[in-house]
């Protein structure tokens, strides 16, 4: 058993749902989407028109100097580490910067600022080149800003697993703590790929789905439907999230509000095929196993789950596996959600908002919904709700599930706070 | 040709598109690291806009001679003549 105790004590958000954690949270429990038509220029040229912007700019929230010096993911993951400061009252705590540290996740990392210096190199020359492109685009670059503003001279990582690397920090962040390396870490994901590249990418693969790009009636909202049988892939979405997690010890002491416990993480990788989830979902599995094993958790108390589900084919259908493998049983009294329904999917930004939600889930006790689920897939045995539903009282577990290219699998387990 | 005043205005707004400084206080007197505070790399940006703006080359051995906000609108104005 581990010895040092984790705990979650601040939050940040800003979201395709909302520009902070209680707009986002009521919008989620609300089934509130995100998604629209983009109203880039570029647009009209792809076979995908629609898309997840975040609903707050960071050019509203951020100094207009420091914000240009920062790709659009590194400004999200600001903004949302303003938040979570913020929220944990850690400013004028005393925290020594040696004991602070960093592990924001993109899954692309600057890949705008890249392009649009590459158009520049075209069309104006090498002189044009931005001098800065490099420190903004490289994928350490959010966790790098972060650390700068709060002067986290600890460890200041950014796993990449893709659209696993969210979650992949907060596990890393478990780590550090527990390894003794920091007592608070700031931790997260962030992703800005709405770009005419990715998208085109993500749709000559056919992991984007199409509907509601063309001429066939569909409402934008209706497209990211998880588990329903009319899902044809995922709604890219973009924004940052960042948690604080903290060793249990240095929050009591310091008087700090505790949302949740951080049980325990998971980390497996498929080694079936660079893109495709292994069918059977047997990484996914361990992942899970991994994490509930770390926190001692009886899968029986274990009552909610915010699943990667992103609304593919193949995926949803995996991860089901994975939680009846699990969860056996006791899978028919676990609350099983995705909130990708309403955001999209953020990349490397989804697991860190979905653990937000994970954790305010435990918290209030209340699973937020999925929506689009209109004809669920008979492939799927899961109890999935389509309104907000309430979590039982007494000690409680949920689980957060992240998945990636690569074949990565991410699982972190939270606990309520008594 | 373009006054002196006409340079260090469109001067002045360059630095304050990049550094965030206040366009009045880019006076021709001003040093750029000592009183703008504007750093290297930002220096390399105000130079690329410069170039762009007004037409000219700025050799990288020529910035470091461009300590204030006169000496690059001097070689500026050289540069156009």
């Amino acid at each position: 058993m581990p010895s040092t105790r984790v705990v979650v004590t601040g939050l940040g958000t800003t979201s395709p749902v909302g520009g902070d954690v209680p707009t986002t949270w009521q919008a989620l429990l609300a089934g509130t989407s995100g998604i629209g038509y983009l109203d880039d220029e570029w647009v009209d040229t792809l076979p995908v028109r629609i898309g997840g912007r975040v609903t707050v700019d960071p050019s509203e929230v951020l100094d207009r100097v420091k914000a240009r010096r920062l790709d659009r993911s590194s400004q999200f993951a600001m903004v949302a580490a303003d938040q979570a400061w913020a929220d944990a009252g850690l400013e004028g705590s005393g925290l020594e910067p040696e004991r602070l540290g960093v592990a924001i996740a993109s899954g692309i990392g600057g890949v705008t600022t890249l392009l649009a210096n590459y158009d520049i190199l075209l069309e104006k020359g090498a002189r044009r080149v931005s001098p800065l492109a490099v420190p903004m685009l490289m994928p350490n670059a959010p966790a790098a800003n972060v650390s700068l503003k709060y002067g986290a001279r600890a460890a200041v990582h950014a796993p990449t697993s893709a659209c696993a690397s969210g979650n992949e920090a907060i596990a890393m962040a478990i780590d550090l703590i527990r390894l003794g390396r920091a007592d608070v870490v700031m931790a997260g994901g962030t992703e800005a790929a709405i770009h005419p590249l990715p998208m085109a990418a993500f749709a000559n693969m056919m992991a984007l789905s199409k509907t509601a790009s063309g001429d066939d009636g569909r409402d934008p909202v209706s497209v990211s439907r998880p588990w329903d049988t009319g899902r044809d892939g995922f709604v890219l979405g973009e924004g940052g999230s960042v948690l604080i997690l903290e060793s249990e010890e240095h929050a009591r002491a310091r008087g700090a509000t505790i949302y949740a416990e951080v049980l325990g993480a998971g980390i497996s990788n498929d080694a079936h095929d660079i893109a495709q989830p292994d069918p059977e979902g047997r990484g996914g599995t361990r992942a899970i196993k991994m994490a509930l094993r770390e926190g001692d958790v009886d899968p029986a108390t274990v009552v909610h789950v915010n699943a990667h589900a992103t609304s593919t084919p193949k995926g949803d259908i995996a991860e089901g596996l994975m939680l009846h493998a699990v969860l056996g049983e006791h899978v028919d009294r676990c609350v099983v959600t995705s909130t990708k329904s309403m955001t999209g999917h953020l990349l490397g930004g989804a697991g860190a908002l979905e653990a937000i939600a994970t954790v305010m889930a435990l918290h209030d006790r209340v699973s937020p919904p999925t929506i689009n689920l209109d004809d669920k897939d008979p492939e799927v045995d899961l109890d999935i709700p389509t309104s907000r539903r309430n979590l039982p009282d007494g000690d409680i577990v949920a689980l957060n599930n992240s998945f990636g290219f690569g074949g990565a699998n991410v699982a972190v387990a939270f606990g309520s706070v008594k | 040709m373009a006054t002196t005043e006409e340079i260090r205005a469109d001067l002045a707004d360059i630095v304050n598109e990049v550094a965030g400084v206040d366009a009045d206080d880019v006076q021709l007197d001003k040093s750029f690291v000592d009183d703008l505070d504007v750093d290297s790399l930002s220096m390399v940006e105000v130079v690329v806009a410069a170039e762009e703006k007004f037409g000219v080359t700025i050799p990288d051995d020529e910035v470091k001679n461009l300590k204030t906000v006169g000496d690059a609108v001097a070689f500026i104005e050289r540069s156009q003549g």
